[in-house]
């Protein structure tokens, strides 16, 4: 690979929903390999949006968007999902099975990687099963790995699901939103985890955010939505702290 | 502004409301008439019920002795019919789901042949299978299978249908293929449902397969109705006792399951 290739490239991509909703518009974007990119804009700007089709959960309407310079557009079936295990997401919901041991949880990271009968047979490798308890050491829940998940607080249930995105070994991470729903303190956890996976393994991450002060603690470049529209983007060097009323100045009418 | 708004007159007398019950009482006395329910015979042929019921009050107990097996084969009947149904179902059930098959095509395909399935009546499947296969508790137990098919596939698309999106969003995200999607997002959040439903099914089974062996379709049935028609309401008695003892105590034992599944 070329180290000067972008890791994902936008090229005028926009999003028009069903309904006629502009979701993004014209947005030119480079993400360079090991960045830690956080977006911020208000709810409904786009973010969400803009970080699924990263992964094709929402399919673009026009433009073209590359990530490791394949373009997304025509990938369908086994090639999909090939590129989707290389990229973990993080939810805001945390999105585990709530039922199921925090053990399973982290291993359904790694289903990608088996053929069907033998995950749905539960038939994991040493070598994964071990990688799972690392994941979980990792983010400080290693105890907890017999436990439902629905045992766990907020904070250590998005824990988990940053060990499961761990577990597919991306090269990008995906996160929407990851901390809106945690107290101030198992925040600084979670944000922390993703750091520590961006700079010791060099994963490109994408963080939504909607709270500045975090925006400018942990990224390492600052991109701001409005509207659909890419409104800005700056390293963290060059970012002011005015710069963010511009983004999340209400669109006129 | 900000005041309460009037009611219009429809709101204000509950039209709608009274309108929907005169129809509704019209209806009632409308099918009394055309069916030619006569009240005072159902009354004064209350006599013969009674005494029915004062011959069935000696009940032959010898008689306990044979109907052990029958009873056994009619539990047996409705285990094997409600699993064989089960099975079958749970493919068709993620083939229902609104929130696994994109495609309304499939989706109503399967639904019309569910709902299809759904219509016959399990006295006419029995009838149906008796034909078919011959008079014994086989023919009880396909009718018990495909009734089983027809509710507990209803039961469990539903089912599918309710569960929280997130983890199949998040499996998906992953690059889990279909199979995958339902074995590790899917079935951990409705397996208990499903159990649940299940004893339920084999519950109404077990109640529905006492009839069954009237129109020759094996179990206790084929006793109940030699016991009717040659008069012997002392056995009669015996049998209906045996089926109310089993009927409550598998009832008691899936209730008991179930409030510990769910």
């Amino acid at each position: 690979m070329v180290s000067e290739q972008p890791v994902i490239s936008f090229r005028k991509v926009s999003k028009i929903y069903q309904n006629g909703t502009v979701g993004l518009k014209d947005i030119e974007l480079d993400i360079q390999a090991g960045e830690f990119v956080v977006i911020v804009g208000l709810s409904g700007a786009g973010k969400s949006t803009l970080l699924r089709t990263i992964n094709k959960m929402h399919e673009i309407s026009s433009g073209e968007l590359l990530v490791n310079g394949v373009s997304l557009a025509p990938l369908r079936g086994k090639k999909l999902r090939a590129l989707r295990r290389e990229i973990g997401m993080i939810f805001q919901n945390f999105n585990l099975v709530k039922r199921v041991s925090v053990q399973r949880n982290v291993l359904s990271g790694r289903v990608g990687y088996y053929p069907t009968w033998k995950s749905v047979l539960g038939l994991f490798n040493p070598a994964d099963k071990k990688r799972a308890v690392a994941a979980l050491q990792r983010v400080n829940l290693a105890e907890k790995i017999y436990a439902r998940a629905d045992e766990l607080s907020g904070g250590q249930q998005q824990r988990v699901a940053v060990a499961r995105a761990f577990m597919q070994q991306p090269r990008i991470i995906l996160a929407d939103e990851p901390v809106a729903s945690l107290d101030p303190l198992t925040t600084t956890a979670v944000m922390d985890d993703l750091k520590n996976l961006n700079q010791e393994f060099k994963i490109t991450t994408i963080v939504n955010l909607h709270s500045v002060p975090l925006a400018l603690k942990y990224a390492d470049r600052i991109i701001g939505l409005r509207a659909g529209r890419l409104v800005y983007n700056k390293p963290i060097d060059q970012v002011a702290t005015q710069d963010f009323a511009a983004i999340y100045q209400e669109e006129e009418k | 502004m900000n005041q309460v708004p009037e009611r219009t007159f429809m709101q204000k007398y509950h039209l709608k409301g009274i309108g929907w019950t005169i129809i509704f009482i019209l209806l009632l006395f409308l099918s009394s008439v055309m069916t030619e329910v006569n009240w005072g015979e159902f009354f004064s042929n209350l006599g013969q019920f009674f005494a029915l019921l004062g011959r069935m009050a000696n009940p032959d107990w010898q008689y306990t002795n044979i109907v052990v097996q029958p009873i056994i084969e009619t539990i047996q009947m409705a285990l094997l019919g409600t699993t064989l149904g089960t099975l079958v179902a749970v493919p068709f059930a993620f083939l229902a789901a609104r929130n696994l098959v994109k495609s309304p095509l499939v989706r109503g395909g399967i639904r019309f042949f569910l709902n299809l399935v759904r219509t016959l009546p399990d006295l006419l499947l029995a009838a149906l299978f008796v034909a078919i296969v011959g008079i014994g508790p086989t023919a009880g137990v396909w009718t018990l299978a495909v009734f089983s098919f027809g509710m507990i596939s209803k039961l469990f698309y539903e089912t599918v249908e309710t569960i929280d999106s997130g983890p199949i969003e998040a499996l998906q995200a992953a690059g889990a293929n279909r199979v995958q999607i339902i074995a590790f997002a899917v079935v951990p959040q409705v397996v208990n449902n499903f159990v649940s439903y299940f004893l339920y099914t084999f519950e109404i089974n077990v109640r529905a397969s006492t009839v069954l062996g009237y129109l020759g379709a094996g179990g206790i049935g084929v006793f109940l109705q030699r016991s009717l028609s040659s008069f012997r309401y002392d056995q009669t008695a015996v049998i209906i006792i045996a089926i109310l003892l089993v009927v409550v105590v598998i009832d008691g034992l899936s209730n008991i399951l179930r409030e510990k599944l769910l």
